[in-house]
């Protein structure tokens, strides 16, 4: 990771503490510091089960390109006190070359933490925060951990006055433990400097819940029907202002069930429509999805994927919604699955799943997680796309206006209330061309045709998947595995390994052609993905004829992926 | 001198658990909880007799918490799981308890009809008026006026009344309590768990970290001015006009419960064939 | 019949428990006289306060610890263990096999019993000064509890050892306005937390 001297590119902290400390605060002005100084950075949090004073850890990742992973290891650990923070060694691995930083005040780290070898260097926190009026111990830490890993002081002081102007306080006393923060850093030393920052480029910092938001507003979402679900509440809750701006509007529902009602009758009024939730909610909302891609109507769901099943562990991540997703639905009703496979793309593809949606009449299901929808990233400013809903309307007084019309493409101009002489009755009940029921099996065969033939009659292009690399053997995954897979296969190439990276971003419809000429010539493919039950893999062999060997690395929640245990399967699997 | 009469019955404490709970200090179903232990041993029912059923939230955390049959199921749904489980075993004791989000939003619908199909068992909400798991949203009992992230300007709706509700809907036994006076709310679960049909308790339980205003909630408490009626137009105009914190039973009615009967078998299972047999 | 009566034990420091102790053997040294039900009545209300007030600040200790303040956690032990030890001297002293049921006088209709803390007091930040505050104010309400019913029309022998309870009580407000002084008054933003609320559910 060093570039010989020059610094680090890429350093890991932690900052954990309980009741009170404010580790999230001083977690995500490290973040904007680093952000500030030209760095990116990716920032996930833990916590404890408690609404507040629970112990909770800010987990950071700071360095000079693009982060789309957590790293491997922990360099620091900083804690402000050590109330139950050992409920979090799992997720902070360290090892013999970490350092570990704790108030004596608050006693010894846990051996969980010391067994892994680090150093061990006491700061007292508490006591220097108190000798500033108004100074408070995670300040301390936070200009500690920016004196660590070289961040400027005018990095830091931007990011304190940015934070503080949004909610008053005493700057001048922050600033200060920041101070005192740095020299404790000079004094303890240390070896975890980045490297220089690179050069300047436009930069955001964003969630993967608004970047979602963000991306079906550019989309042309104006309505969104909400109810609150731990990890999707976020996304909600940007766009409730949001949408106000932009002329749109957000309404609470009672529940699920009402939510994808909601969207889809203001669809069918003709107003581009979402709603986010997560599993369980998604599991609510499957008879109404029937009924959208039924009755041809418009809609996106945003499942923040959590760890299952059931209520699960509503605060974690997991990737197995997708049997869900693709196969909830009773009888035939295809439609589409769309995944984003890094926090910059939650924009991207939520964008493309409503402008796909709106142009071929039907939900569509976008599988983001919470890995992505509660990360907090610095990344490049997202390529304003042309994607936007163009929803095929029918002219007023057509002659003989069919809705469910037999078109060449499947896709039918859809009559939106208000316009003069073509109105007709939306129906979930199977239906002729003119939308009146029918059990007549020609009308079946008929409208099943259809809608399976409008969803394969445009061109995906290239941004069905992202596609890297080439030789015999070939990585498949899909959605938040991408960024560690990425990065663990790159070091795989410093191994000698050459293969393809594929990571697929529509699921649905398949694109068996695409897939077969990005695989042409691979003999072995592993799969790599974040369900217990490899769900994943069953959808590559159920809708796609693969002609390579295909291999299974899958693990659950709620720990996120990390490179270095998938560098080493790739290894072993690619050496086998 | 002579000892008091030795420990006959049951005694609190058998009725917790040794899990801790996550609640907010401060937080009103602490005392909810204390109380639900105190009616079940002055009831003098055991543990193993007892089920406590709840759907998600804050509130809804309460079956782990005690040492009865617990059942945590999913958002919304308890008295729908309640129904059913005491249907099949009427022998037991049953609870349904969550908060006003789980209990009147997603779970409305099963509210109305729990209402309506009287089964014999008993229905605590602690409201707090607001989402408190999922961080502070508005719930169909926030004053229309309370500003949130998800609702800027609040709701403008107006608050659902669910003693006017559970009424008009047709449960057996109505009343308001207050997580400020523990030995109250005792008394009046028990009281309502003794009620045949269904006994509707919402309980005014403060939510500490969204709702800090309703530390003085026990302030504005009062007991009932009028003692509890039976007659359903009576109670319906007292609803009406309730200002949300009278304390005590409102409603007690004399609907019979519903209880199809199980386990008393007419006929065995192979004279069933009789009707297909040519 | 009289029970037997343990000589209680004499404590060398002027704890709580030990004044209560050192009135107990006095109380013990009195010559037996047949109590009335009145009497025996109330000392299980007594007993109960006491018992209820010791199971309240365990409560409070637990919840404490699960929110990550050690500090007021251990204080809340501290005050349920003195508790606890005043119950014990008035099962003692009372001659009783073993503790009272509960009966009718520990369901304290409309109130709590006067010693508990009310729960909707706490705070996850409180700091322990304001958790002796919560004590004083708990013993205060004993000291009125046992006051009144020296004014009211209750028999003889209550109102006496109705009074002694109350000059007891009286002392351990005393001490806790003493404990009090070791502590610093919170300062303004005690319960400033700079992190939002975390979601679990």
């Amino acid at each position: 990771m060093t570039g010989e001297g020059k610094g680090l590119d890429s350093v890991s902290i932690a900052l954990a503490g309980s009741g009170g400390a404010g580790v999230m605060t001083a977690g995500n002005m490290l973040l904007e510091a680093a952000a500030q100084a030209g760095y990116y950075g990716l920032m996930t949090r833990s916590s404890g089960p408690q609404i507040r004073g629970g112990e909770a850890a800010a987990m950071l990742r700071v360095a000079t390109t693009p982060c789309d992973s957590v790293d491997d290891r922990y360099q620091v650990l900083v804690a402000i006190d050590w109330g139950n923070v050992a409920r979090f060694a799992a997720e902070l691995p360290l090892d013999a070359a970490s350092l570990i930083v704790g108030d004596p005040a608050h006693g010894e780290p846990p051996e969980v933490f010391l067994k892994s070898g680090a150093r061990h260097a006491p700061v007292t926190l508490k006591d220097i925060a108190k000798k500033i009026t108004g100074g408070w111990p995670n300040m301390v830490a936070l200009g500690l951990l920016g004196g660590i890993i070289g961040l400027p002081y005018a990095a830091l002081r931007a990011a304190v006055e940015r934070s503080l102007k949004k909610g008053g306080g005493a700057l001048a006393a922050s600033l200060a433990a920041v101070q005192a923060g740095a020299a404790e850093a000079a004094r303890i030393g240390s070896s975890y400097a980045l490297a220089p920052a690179p050069a300047r480029t436009a930069r955001w910092l964003i969630t993967g819940n608004q970047a979602a938001g963000y991306g079906a507003i550019r989309g042309g979402v104006r309505f969104v029907a909400a109810y609150p679900i731990t990890p999707a509440t976020e996304l909600l809750e940007w766009m409730a202002p949001s949408l106000e701006r932009v002329g749109g509007t957000l309404v609470q529902a009672e529940d699920e069930l009402a939510s994808i009602n909601m969207i889809l009758g203001a669809s069918y009024g003709g107003v581009p429509s979402l709603t986010a939730t997560s599993g369980p909610g998604l599991s609510l909302m499957i008879e109404a999805l029937g009924l959208g891609v039924a009755a041809e109507i418009p809609i996106v769901v945003v499942d923040v994927m959590r760890t299952g099943p059931s209520t699960g562990i509503a605060t974690k991540t997991e990737q197995a919604d997708l049997n869900l997703a693709m196969y909830g639905m009773h009888g035939d009703a295809p439609h589409l699955v769309l995944a984003p496979n890094s926090v910059a793309d939650c924009l991207r593809t939520t964008q493309w799943a409503t402008h796909l949606a709106e142009t071929l009449q039907v939900p569509a299901i976008v599988l983001s997680d919470q890995f992505f929808g509660q990360a907090r990233a610095v990344l490049e400013r997202p390529e304003t796309v042309a994607f936007a809903g163009e929803r095929l309307r029918a002219a007023p007084n057509a002659a003989d206006y069919k809705r469910y019309a037999l078109t060449e493409s499947g896709v039918s101009p859809m009559a939106i209330p208000g316009t003069a002489g073509i109105t007709y009755t939306a129906d979930g009940l199977e239906h002729a061309e003119r939308g009146t029921p029918s059990s007549l099996a020609s009308d079946h065969l008929a409208q099943l045709e259809k809608r399976a033939r409008k969803l394969a009659s445009i061109d995906y292009g290239e941004d069905w998947a992202d596609l890297e690399g080439e030789g015999e053997l070939a990585v498949i995954t899909w959605g938040s595995c991408t960024g560690a897979v990425r990065e663990a296969f790159s070091r795989a190439r410093g191994d000698g390994i050459t293969g393809r990276l594929l990571s697929l971003r529509l699921l649905s419809p398949a694109q068996p052609e695409k897939l077969r000429r990005a695989l042409a010539g691979v003999t072995r493919a592993l799969v790599i993905e974040q369900s217990f039950g490899g769900q994943f893999l069953r959808y590559l062999r159920g809708e796609y004829d693969l002609d390579c060997e295909l291999t299974s690395f899958r693990k659950p929640g709620p720990l996120p992926a990390r490179p270095d245990e998938i560098h080493r399967r790739i290894l072993d699997w690619s050496r086998a | 001198m002579n000892a008091p009469a030795p420990a006959a019955g049951l005694k609190p404490q058998l009725f917790k658990s040794d899990v801790k709970p996550v609640w907010c200090p401060g937080c009103g179903d602490y005392t909810v909880l204390s109380s639900v232990t105190k009616a079940l041993a002055a009831l003098e029912v055991r543990p193993e007799n007892v089920a406590v059923v709840s759907g998600i939230g804050c509130s809804s955390r309460i079956p782990a918490y005690t040492t009865c049959y617990g059942f945590h199921g999913v958002h919304g749904r308890a008295l729908a799981a309640a129904t059913g489980l005491k249907v099949a075993r009427p022998d037991l004791t049953v609870l349904a308890m969550g908060g006003d989000g789980d209990g009147y939003s997603i779970g409305g619908n099963h509210f109305l009809h729990a209402c309506r199909r009287n089964v014999d068992l008993t229905y605590i909400v602690m409201d707090n008026r607001v989402y408190g798991m999922t961080k502070g949203q508005p719930s169909p009992t926030t004053e229309p006026d309370w500003d949130s992230k998800l609702a800027p300007h609040g709701t403008g709706l107006r608050e659902f009344h669910p003693l006017v509700i559970a009424l008009a809907s047709g449960a057996n036994f109505i009343a308001r309590a207050t997580s400020s006076d523990p030995n109250g709310t005792a008394d009046l679960i028990a009281q309502a768990v003794r009620h045949p049909g269904f006994s509707f308790v919402e309980v005014l339980s403060p939510c500490v970290t969204f709702r800090p205003e309703q530390r003085n909630w026990k302030e504005m408490v009062h007991p009932a001015p009028v003692a509890p009626t039976d007659d359903a137009a009576r109670a319906a105009r007292r609803l009406m006009t309730d200002d949300g914190f009278n304390i005590g039973v409102l409603y007690a009615g004399h609907r019979k419960p519903y209880r199809p009967e199980m386990g008393r078998p007419a006929a065995e299972v192979a004279e069933l064939e009789t009707e297909f047999i040519l | 019949m009289t029970a037997k009566k343990k000589p209680a034990r004499k404590t060398k420091r002027a704890t709580p428990a030990g004044k209560t102790a050192v009135r107990a053997a006095k109380r013990a040294a009195k010559p037996a006289r047949a109590p009335s039900a009145a009497y025996a009545d109330f000392m299980v209300q007594a007993y109960a306060m006491e018992n209820d007030a010791r199971d309240r600040y365990t409560e409070f200790a637990e919840q404490m610890d699960m929110h990550n303040n050690p500090d007021v956690a251990r204080l809340f032990r501290k005050l349920a263990r003195i508790e606890g030890l005043h119950a014990e001297t008035i099962v003692r002293e009372m001659g009783w096999s073993k503790p009272p049921a509960r009966t009718e006088a520990w369901m304290w209709r409309h109130s709590e019993a006067p010693e508990s803390a009310a729960p909707g007091d706490l705070h996850y930040l409180m700091q322990p000064y304001q958790a002796l505050e919560l004590a004083l104010e708990s013993e205060r309400r004993a000291v009125s509890f046992f006051s009144g019913m020296t004014r009211s029309t209750a028999p003889v022998e209550v109102k006496r050892i109705a009074r002694e309870m109350a000059a007891e009580e009286r002392e351990h407000v005393r001490l806790i306005r003493e404990w009090l002084k070791k502590f610093p008054k919170p300062e303004r933003g005690w319960d400033q937390d700079p992190d939002p609320p975390q979601q679990s559910d």
